[in-house]
């Protein structure tokens, strides 16, 4: 294991000063192998992630957003791996949002699925470079020279250091062909790095949105109507304005596009407790419109109405009805999640700086150029004039990937004609999010005398995330569909069906979207149907995953049903699946696929006067090829948690269109007492690497679900749990 | 005018005198390891010391701090100090956001008991949300710390 020394702020700008004669390499969009990754990046051009100076101190660009996932230093990692820098000596810089560094959007767990190769070959390539340097400045051939710590070394053994090369390195044509190590020589990747920014972490300096300063910022609070899209009537701000601090009351009108601002009355004041109170002393009349009558309990009844009676077909194989016919048992279940809210512990947050027409916005954003491409849009002007800084983000599980905060920022500074930082109250951020979607799904199932699965209908209801983007769209999008109808179960007779459901809030991805409700739908009846065929849950799942095969899916990768059963079967080991628990203890399983990623845990809950408590999580994870093994530890850590959340609490509810809760104490979080350990085994693999941040999240609700069933004879097919008072 | 005294440095500030001692750190004196998570004192973001005890700054009017001794994040206790490094060795943090008020909730434990039991810790840490699950590398950390404090 390497040690990483982190180097402060402070040096980073002194190295800077020392940087003149760096050498820049640059790379291109044929470097992309990733077919679905040119689809993405038509406006690709030669882009920067290596910059080594003549002091050796070796600044690495990384490209997405960092918010836990550990991004910054595992795609830098990769650089530093190929390139045998030493990692001491790495200086990780955040790219501003920028379309010459490809797709930085950071969500759908890929940046190291899309980047990892791209990445190797930067590193592969500044290697080459200075071997070629090196072997002109001996005048060797490069063949007898490697490259070794920060060194290229001569087979005579002399030695010289990388910042020796710089002169000489900058010189060179970028080389054709790219040889990249062989992975059992891998310094780097696969192993336990810490974090690039543990110690800024630790010692409070670490930079996020809301600490961004400028010396003559205003800090802004916004009242946005408590309905989504309505817009404001009149208002006073004779009140707001007594307020000391409050300097200015404006409108700022809601844009219709889906990143767009929602719009209301903004506070500008000269801190931020004088925003919000300011803000609490504002008078304002809405007009609510079409969404005030959203009332979700009313409307989960309508959708519940509306997957009990034929949908949409998504898809068809074999013949469901007759298999139904035909069946020994039916089995049918209808299950119910409510919307929820990402709640990252740094609300959204934007400063933004309008000069002109140009502008300078720094964002805890994980989509800095949709940023970009929203503030272009709203200043109507060009690409070059807006830069999007991209600071540290505390969370963002999706929510940070909407720039609807930063439009908000960029009206009100270039209406005020002064930098501003606009700050969401934590009552801002559970009433006006993207919320995960509310669902209802039915599922129906057939099994034979002999306990085998003959028929499988699943039939949900659930606002797409679509909607967001397209006003209107009231069935689920094919995406959506996919993850249902993907399911790697060895059914001949399968049939999905979608009912109608249009959204009356703001749909938005939440760590691992779609397969929170899919995954427990399909895990909690899988295991309902062990019971009903009177077999074991993990016996029945594997024989119901079935044979070894490569499912046939539209998608590159493809699905192999041996790293599912894998996965399952390690968590199940590493647990003692079968062993005899305390009284009153059970274990539950659940296994998932997604993000490309095999995940399987088993909980082991106890139920005591109708209390739960989640003990233990045994998960394994197949995400191919490993980067760290760090994050992918403290992410699967995390998504117990995080699903433990959904599970416990996670609910947001509207009344007369107005979103109830407001704050932690109402849409509550799994605190420390709470907290299962969890017990993480990686599978070793050379495959490609897929997602990490989202595939460990949907097992951990159906695993608790299917303990708890197995204490108490009760099975729970909605969330969250406090509603049937059991935590 | 109010003076507070802050990790041993006083300053000098015109503020409202109900203004929470959060902002009154971050956006006057401009010191932001302290974070706003809540506003309510219910998730421990803006967790310091005042004289000793851990309070959620968000909820402490400036005018009650005057006077008495606040510990921040950037200030340096020997407890805080020796958690910081194991936070750092266990590689602790996933997002960091909450981690300021975390380590200064595990400071004050650790100021008070030498050798906390996990009870001790979930007692002392609950006020604490981490949204990004990291409750165990924090247990694993304030272990490790009394652990190392205990060979010396």
């Amino acid at each position: 294991m390497s040690t990483i020394k982190n180097i402060s702020r402070r040096s980073f700008v002194r190295s800077i000063g020392l940087a003149s004669g760096g050498l820049i390499l640059a790379c291109n969009t044929s470097i992309f192998s990733d077919k679905e990754e040119i689809k993405n990046l038509v406006d690709f051009n030669p882009n920067l992630f290596v910059q080594l100076n003549s002091d050796g101190s070796l600044i690495l660009i990384a490209s997405r957003s960092e918010m836990g996932n550990g991004v910054r230093t595992s795609l830098t990692s990769v650089i530093a791996d190929e390139m045998e820098a030493d990692w001491s000596k790495v200086i990780v810089k955040q790219a501003t949002g920028d379309a010459k560094y490809g797709d930085q959007n950071t969500d759908g767990s890929r940046s190291i699925r899309y980047l990892y190769e791209t990445m190797r070959q930067m590193g592969a390539m500044a290697k080459a470079m200075l071997i070629t340097a090196a072997a002109q400045t001996w005048q060797v051939p490069a063949s007898e020279c490697t490259a070794e710590n920060h060194f290229i070394t001569h087979s005579s053994g002399k030695k010289i250091a990388f910042g020796d090369l710089v002169e000489t390195a900058k010189t060179l044509e970028v080389p054709a062909d790219i040889q990249l190590k062989s992975p059992k020589d891998f310094k780097y990747i696969g192993k336990h790095l810490r974090s690039v920014d543990a110690e800024e972490y630790s010692n409070g300096s670490a930079v996020f949105g809301l600490d961004k300063r400028i010396p003559t910022m205003k800090f802004v609070a916004i009242q946005r109507c408590p309905v989504t899209f309505g817009t404001v009537k009149s208002f006073d701000k004779t009140a707001a304005l007594k307020i000391t601090g409050v300097e200015d009351v404006i409108e700022i009108p809601r844009i219709e596009k889906p990143f767009g601002a929602l719009g209301g009355v903004a506070v500008i004041a000269s801190n931020t407790w004088a925003a919000f109170k300011g803000r609490d002393a504002l008078k304002i009349e809405w007009n609510y419109g079409d969404n005030e009558v959203y009332d979700s309990e009313e409307y989960m009844n309508q959708i519940t109405k509306n997957v009990h009676k034929q949908g949409k077909v998504g898809k068809d194989t074999g013949n469901v009805n007759k298999a139904f016919k035909n069946a020994n048992k039916i089995v049918e279940s209808t299950f119910q999640l409510p919307h929820l809210s990402h709640a990252p512990m740094e609300v959204p947050n934007a400063v933004a700086w309008v000069q002109g027409d140009s502008c300078e916005v720094w964002a805890p954003t994980q989509a800095p150029q949709s940023a970009r491409k929203e503030v272009i849009d709203y200043l109507k002007t060009t690409e070059e004039k807006v830069t999007i800084n991209v600071t540290l983000l505390g969370g963002g599980f999706g929510r940070k990937s909407k720039p609807d905060y930063v439009v908000e920022a960029v009206m009100v500074s270039k209406e005020i004609n002064a930098p501003v930082q606009v700050v969401w109250s934590r009552e801002d951020d559970i009433k006006h999010g993207y919320y995960h979607t509310v669902s209802s799904q039915y599922l129906k199932a057939s099994l034979d005398k002999n306990g085998n699965v003959t028929g499988w209908l699943h039939r949900f209801a659930l606002p797409s995330i679509v909607s967001t983007f397209s006003p209107g769209v009231d069935y689920a999008a094919g995406f959506e569909i996919s993850s249902a109808a993907n399911i790697p179960f060895d059914i001949k007779n399968i049939k999905v069906e979608v009912g109608q459901a249009p959204a009356h809030v703001r749909i938005g991805w939440l760590r691992s979207v779609i397969n929170i409700p899919h995954g427990f739908s399909e895990n909690v009846f899988a295991d309902e149907l062990a019971f009903a065929a009177g077999k074991d849950p993990l016996e029945f799942r594997l024989n119901l995953i079935g044979n070894d095969r490569i499912e046939d899916t539209p998608d590159e990768i493809k699905y192999d049903t041996a790293r599912l059963k894998n996965v399952l079967k390690i968590a199940a080991k590493n647990a003692e699946w079968g062993k005899e628990l305390p009284e009153g203890h059970a274990y539950g399983l659940a296994v998932h696929y997604s993000f490309y990623t095999y995940v399987a845990s088993v909980v082991e809950v106890s139920v005591f006067n109708n209390k739960v408590k989640v003990h233990n999580v045994f998960t394994a994870i197949d995400c191919g090829t490993v980067v760290n093994k760090s994050t992918v530890e403290s992410q699967m850590q995390g998504s117990a948690v995080f699903g433990m959340s959904l599970a416990f609490y996670g609910k947001i509810t509207a009344k007369n269109g107005a979103i109830e809760q407001s704050n932690y104490h109402d849409y509550q979080m799994i605190r420390i007492q709470q907290a299962p350990k969890v017990h993480v085994e990686i599978v070793e693999s050379s495959e490609r690497p897929t997602g990490v941040g989202e595939p460990g999240v949907p097992v951990i609700a159906p695993a608790i679900v299917n303990a708890i069933f197995k204490v108490t004879g009760k099975r729970y097919y909605n969330l969250p749990l406090s509603d049937y008072g059991l935590v | 005018m109010i003076t507070l005294r802050i990790n041993g440095e006083k300053h000098a500030i015109d503020v409202a005198p109900d203004m929470p001692l959060l902002w009154a750190i971050r956006d006057i004196i401009g010191l932001t390891g302290t974070k706003y998570g809540c506003g309510i004192g219910v998730c421990g973001s803006c967790k310091v010391l005042l004289d000793n005890s851990p309070v959620q700054s968000c909820m402490i009017p400036v005018s009650s701090a005057e006077g008495k001794d606040i510990l921040t994040i950037e200030g340096k206790s020997d407890n805080l100090q020796l958690l910081q490094e194991s936070w750092v060795a266990l590689n602790v943090a996933q997002c960091g956001f909450c981690q300021p008020g975390q380590l200064i909730a595990a400071s004050a434990l650790l100021d008070k008991n030498e050798n906390p039991s996990d009870e001790d810790i979930n007692e002392a840490m609950i006020g604490n949300i981490c949204r990004c699950g990291t409750y165990q590398r924090i247990k694993d950390a304030i272990h490790r710390t009394v652990e190392l404090k205990n060979q010396d």
